[in-house]
């Protein structure tokens, strides 16, 4: 069992956890996830770690409500705990010093960007973040952010902070100013991956991606996590998370993220009214 | 009941096939005591046994059978445990038609002994009458830890437990079992009955810690060094699932058998949404494949209610490598066997799903290394099948993980581990057995790799002192 020791609403639908896990803490390296299952019915999930701190023997996670699982996740409390939590999973990111940077995270991504962030600028990069979501409200992890870049832009979909529109345009906007960036690192949805991806292409920019493919056991055994990247296919868990963006065929990955769409809606419409019966009986 | 004939097996009884395919409750029923009797009376205690030779870790038949004919069961089940720790997973799954029961001098004029049905008789009889628990050595003060928990690292931990030394399995998933519990289905081995091995295995002493990936949370080095092991033991066994290679095999709808089975086993997705993973079978249903994970998948698709499931194979009946009496449970069952057929690319609709399946027929020609006739295409020859769910079963390579972190551990060009005679590998107090020295293989094998390394590595820790 693996106790909550914090739990903090980052935005209304996106929960922080600080989960003691001191084994996983000292070995846990930026850009690796973690596979977790709330209790004994749970599905296996793939969560980025966020944070760590090997003293306290904690990693956090920080994650979108979008389903059951995260759902359930979103509800235990200080005190209580998960299951199963396996892990560090995947290949850690490639720190060494690039030169000039440029970061970008969408979503709930930004958090799984921050440890890459940290790391690329400790190991003496120049930092430049990109950080955007739909509206304000869901904006998270700015601050950290902040602290390790040099120069960090915002995004709102809907223009109620930083600029209105995509990361990405943000991106195009900076190279056709003339910025240079020796690599360009990108983590969110699979759609805003694409986007960037579509950018730095003609700019012959080394830009790499953090696939995030359904996964069951994160270990290289099932082959769900399959990805077709320059031609060949792939486990993200394995040989993953992370691969040159300007290679990934994005459009299976997302047809694949849609593989049990039908299944999960239909889950949690029931969990959502078994809910709804548990509180009126309370 | 039918008569007693000396050369006529006693039939195991079995869920009608009607029924069973909406169930994923135990195919076959296992004897009864009469049952068992009859069948053991059909043993001639022969003098120089051919059955034993043909098991891989030499359980002796005979005499096991010769107790269960005087009605002493308890002592029966001991027999058979001097050699195999988990007697109710064999009785179940080994192909005893190509081991034990191949040998059997009645199988020349008849039908062989029963032997893996009366082992499983025995121990569900001791299952059901308190298990008891061999006496253990003193304590060595010796620590080993096992990475992975399927059938050699099970049988490592247990035999190395009853010697005294202080024993830790490491398992990467959230369940104990390896195959036995994330690959092979309820129907045909209940989860209920690796559990009360494992539990024995614990009650020998052994500690299991589940969800630890050794590679990433520990390398073995660090086992040795850091974490205080004297020895380590490595059966990680076969995991990443082999795909064809062929067009649109990303599409959805199309699983390994590794998932599939995972989902349905392991996830428990036969439940959802009770439990909450989900699993999607569509009507018709190919499976690429004709071992038993093929069998497997393909009964699996039947009871979540796929109307059609074929198993798609590019040989013939001969070749099928599956158990016997599986391939027999499934046609019972309706599965349809489409032999010398190869599929060559898939089409799918415009979002993405599976629909039609490019197959080419096959003919046979001369054997080939592995002594079954080479199966090629005949030319022209292709043709489409309407599908909408595909499970690819044909084959799995050796969990690479240890290898890629483990310096000086020297490794086939296959992937496959390489150790000595005593089952060590290159790298002195690090053994390894099972899947993942030898490639896919069976339990009873990988059981034998364990019980031989558990003797090396107790050689090794006392002459260590
Ligand atoms: C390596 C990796 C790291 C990730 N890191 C984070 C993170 O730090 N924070 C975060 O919020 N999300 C992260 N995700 C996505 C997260 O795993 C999914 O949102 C989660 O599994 C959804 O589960 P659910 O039951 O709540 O939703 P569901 O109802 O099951 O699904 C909702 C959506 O999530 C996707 N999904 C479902 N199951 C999985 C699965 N097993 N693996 C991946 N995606 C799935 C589906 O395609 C669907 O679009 C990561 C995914 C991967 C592969
Ligand atoms: C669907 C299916 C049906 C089968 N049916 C039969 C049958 O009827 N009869 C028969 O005799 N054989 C059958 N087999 C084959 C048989 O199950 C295997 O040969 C046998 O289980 C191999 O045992 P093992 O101990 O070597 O490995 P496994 O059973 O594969 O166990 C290995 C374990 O190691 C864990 N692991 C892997 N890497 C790590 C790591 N780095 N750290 C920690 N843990 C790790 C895995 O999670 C797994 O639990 C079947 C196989 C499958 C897949
Ligand atoms: S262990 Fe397997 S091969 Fe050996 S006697 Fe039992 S059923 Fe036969
Ligand atoms: S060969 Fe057959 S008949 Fe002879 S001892 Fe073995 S099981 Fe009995
Ligand atoms: S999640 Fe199973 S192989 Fe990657």
């Amino acid at each position: 069992m693996y106790r909550i020791v914090e739990r903090r609403e980052a935005a209304s639908s996106i929960k922080l956890l600080k989960v003691l896990a001191p084994e996983i803490s000292k070995k846990a390296q930026p850009g690796q996830f973690v596979i977790l299952r709330v209790d004994d019915k749970g599905e296996r999930i793939p969560l980025t770690l966020a944070d760590w701190d090997t003293k306290e023997g904690t990693i956090t996670l920080v994650f979108l409500e979008v389903g059951v699982s995260t759902r359930k996740l979103g509800e235990l409390r200080e005190g209580d705990a998960i299951l199963d939590v396996l892990g560090p999973l995947g290949n850690p990111t490639e720190v060494r010093n690039y030169g000039s940077v440029c970061i970008v995270g969408g979503g709930v991504g930004i958090a799984a960007a921050y440890p890459v962030t940290r790391a690329l600028k400790a190991a003496g990069n120049k930092v430049t973040s990109i950080i955007g979501a739909r509206t304000s409200k869901l904006l998270i992890f700015e601050e950290e952010m902040r602290r390790f870049s040099d120069e960090l832009y915002v995004s709102t979909d809907d223009g109620t902070k930083g600029y209105k529109g995509f990361v990405s345009d943000i991106l195009r906007s900076l190279l056709q100013k003339g910025c240079t960036f020796n690599m360009v690192y990108a983590v969110g949805p699979a759609v805003m991956m694409r986007a960037i991806a579509d950018v730095t292409r003609p700019y012959k920019i080394k830009t790499i991606v953090s696939l995030n493919p359904i996964m069951v056991d994160g270990m290289g055994m099932c082959g769900a996590c399959r990805v077709t990247v320059g031609g060949k296919t792939m486990f993200a868990c394995v040989n993953g998370p992370e691969f040159d963006a300007h290679e990934v065929d994005f459009t299976e990955l997302i047809r694949r993220q849609t593989a049990f769409l039908q299944e999960e809606r239909m889950a949690l419409e029931l969990w959502e009214a078994n809910r709804r019966m548990a509180i009126r009986e309370a | 009941m039918s008569k007693w004939d000396r050369f006529k097996a006693v039939p195991m009884p079995k869920q009608s096939p009607q029924v069973r395919i909406h169930n994923f409750n135990e195919v076959a029923l296992g004897y009864s005591e009469e049952q068992s009797l009859m069948e053991a009376e059909r043993c001639l205690q022969c003098a120089n046994p051919q059955c034993v030779q043909g098991c891989p870790i030499e359980v002796d038949i005979p005499a096991f059978i010769k107790l269960l004919k005087e009605g002493k069961f308890r002592e029966a089940v001991m027999k058979i445990k001097e050699k195999n720790n988990l007697p109710a997973i064999c009785g179940r799954v080994c192909p005893q038609e190509d081991q034990c029961q191949k040998n059997c001098v009645l199988g020349k004029r008849g039908e062989p002994i029963q032997i893996g049905r009366l082992e499983r008789f025995l121990a569900d009889w001791e299952r059901e009458h308190k298990v008891e628990i061999p006496e253990k050595k003193p304590s060595t003060g010796k620590r080993v830890a096992v990475v992975g928990s399927g059938p050699a690292g099970l049988t490592v931990a247990g035999d190395l437990a009853k010697l005294g030394h202080e024993v830790v399995i490491f398992e990467a998933l959230h369940e104990p079992g390896g195959v036995l519990t994330y690959g092979i289905p309820e129907f045909r081995l209940p989860k209920n009955i690796v559990q009360a091995e494992i539990e024995y295995i614990k009650r020998l002493g052994v500690t299991i810690r589940t969800n630890v990936l050794i590679g990433r949370l520990y390398t073995v080095q660090e086992l040795l060094s850091d974490e205080g092991f004297d020895a380590v033991f490595i059966g990680t066994g076969a995991g990443p699932p082999i795909f064809m290679g062929i067009p649109g095999e990303n599409l959805c709808g199309i699983y390994s058998a590794n998932e599939f089975l995972i989902r349905v086993n392991l996830m428990r997705s036969y439940l959802f949404p009770r439990w909450d993973t989900p699993i999607k079978v569509g009507e018709r249903v190919a499976v690429i494949g004709a071992g038993n994970v093929a069998m497997d998948a393909s009964r699996c698709a039947l009871r979540l209610g796929a109307k059609e499931a074929h198993i798609v194979y590019r040989r013939s009946r001969a070749e099928m490598p599956a158990r016997k009496e599986e391939i027999e449970n499934a046609e019972e069952e309706g599965i349809i066997f489409d032999f010398l057929t190869l599929p060559v690319a898939y089409h799918g609709d415009e979002s993405g799903w599976v629909k039609k399946m490019e197959c080419i027929r096959m003919q046979l020609t001369e054997p080939d290394e592995t002594g079954r006739r080479r199966p090629v295409p005949i030319q022209s020859s292709n043709f489409t099948m309407d599908i909408d769910t595909v499970i690819v079963a044909i084959g799995r390579r050796p969990n690479p993980l240890i290898q890629q972190t483990t310096p000086g551990l020297r490794v086939a060009e296959d992937g496959t581990i390489i150790v000595d005679e005593n089952m060590q590998t290159s790298i002195k107090g690090v053994y390894a057995g099972g899947d993942i020295v030898t490639g896919e293989a069976t339990v009873i094998s990988a059981m034998g790799a364990g019980k031989k390394a558990a003797k090396s590595i107790h050689k090794y820790l006392m002459g260590n002192k």
